[in-house]
């Protein structure tokens, strides 16, 4: 997928994070993470994000996130809703998703 | 043994710490709401996390449905979504005919077929909240084999027939018994409306008390702290739980020695007495005043 316009998904309340993703010149993922739990659970927030959107076949974004104390099925849906926006796609391949989980 | 549904939950689906705690608080059912509380702009969001949901957090026995928008938005998306993450119902709103019903069925069949999930796995309930809905709501109950009960929507129905809820829910009265025998015609649940003036507790009981009267399987929630008041109404007391093994074990005894009428306290047991006490013993066991061992 690629990411032709800024979009934004997922809240700042409680048990959420707003992940918001922008078009990078620079083609490659850039992750800013300000989490709650940075201390404890940064590098682990960091990794769902970035491996939701290698998975998602994108190459090139730059994600902010907004961490409330996210479990990490919530980080992957806002993640994979902000990359479809993003990305113009309305269609999710769900099977695809699930298998990553499986 | 037939599945208990005291109590459904409204959750909104676009909130993620209520999607996670929602089986915490005791209620029957939870229903994830991507209707009428997800506004249009979120639809791909809630919808996404609902999934997400389903596939992750341990449920267990409380049974999951979720509220999809009509076929003419975004439906057809929704089913998608939530029959692959393996949802117990899906809850179809505003239901007009029994084709509505039809519809829906077909659109859960082909996505159970495309992926290889026995079809008639995904239940379906549907909520009537017209008169026109109410006046068909006996074919409504009837039109598909998925359909496990029909509730009523009153506020979208009261506004439809030109009034608005009042206390003592006499503007409910004909909605309310139309889908409770067209319901009980089909051998499906019915579910009352909402009682949304969550501050009002002794308002809450009184209408229980009162669908309970009329034979309603259970009430929607919309507050975790409405749960144990609608189950505690639900719950059998002590005096009835004893008469209901009374009923069973005579019933039990004269099936052993093979005879065909018994009398338990000097009153005569037929089947509408045994059906009764069957729920009783239901109820009881579902409250866990009883394991299957007391009777």
């Amino acid at each position: 997928m690629e990411i032709t316009q800024n979009a934004v998904a997922g809240t700042i309340e409680s048990s959420d994070i707003m992940i918001t993703v922008n078009p990078n010149a620079t083609q490659e993922i850039s992750i800013s993470l300000d989490s709650s739990v940075e201390k404890q659970f940064g590098q682990q927030i960091r990794k769902v994000i970035e491996e939701t959107i290698k998975k998602l076949g994108v190459k090139a974004v730059k994600v902010t996130a907004v961490d409330k104390g996210a479990l990490d099925c919530t980080i992957q849906a806002r993640t994979i809703t902000a990359i479809h926006r993003a990305a113009k796609k309305d269609t999710y391949d769900w099977k695809e998703i699930d298998s990553w989980n499986a | 043994m037939e599945r208990l549904r005291r109590t459904m939950m409204f959750v909104p689906g676009a909130n993620a710490a209520m999607l996670r705690d929602a089986p915490l608080y005791g209620a029957d059912s939870i229903m994830f709401d991507l209707e009428d509380a997800v506004s249009l702009k979120e639809k791909d969001a809630a919808r996404t996390l609902v999934h997400f949901a389903l596939k992750t957090f341990n449920y267990q026995e409380v049974e999951t449905v979720v509220r999809i928008n009509g076929l003419d938005t975004v439906g057809a998306e929704d089913v998608e979504a939530v029959v692959l993450a393996g949802v117990n119902v899906i809850r179809l709103p505003k239901t007009e005919t029994a084709q509505d019903i039809v519809d829906v069925d077909e659109v859960i069949t082909q996505v159970e077929k495309r992926n290889h999930i026995p079809v008639g796995t995904t239940k379906m309930m549907a909520a009537i909240e017209s008169a026109e809905g109410v006046l068909n709501a006996r074919e409504i109950a009837k039109a598909s084999d998925r359909l496990i009960g029909i509730a009523l929507g009153a506020e979208d129905y009261v506004t439809s027939m030109k009034t608005r809820r009042y206390p003592d829910g006499q503007e409910l009265s004909f909605a309310r018994n139309m889908i409770l025998h067209s319901a009980r015609a089909a051998g499906i649940a019915a579910i009352d409306t909402v009682y949304s003036d969550v501050d009002n507790v002794a308002g809450l009981e009184a209408e229980v008390r009162h669908i309970k009267q009329l034979g309603f399987d259970g009430k929607s929630v919309i507050n975790p702290r409405q749960i144990p008041l609608v189950n505690a109404i639900y719950t059998p007391t002590e005096k009835e739980i004893q008469n209901a093994k009374e009923v069973i074990w005579g019933i039990r005894e004269a099936e052993a020695k093979g005879s065909g009428v018994i009398s338990v306290n000097g009153k005569m047991v037929d089947k509408p007495i045994v059906e009764r006490a069957e729920r009783v013993i239901a109820l009881a066991r579902a409250a866990k005043l009883i394991t299957e061992e007391d009777i």
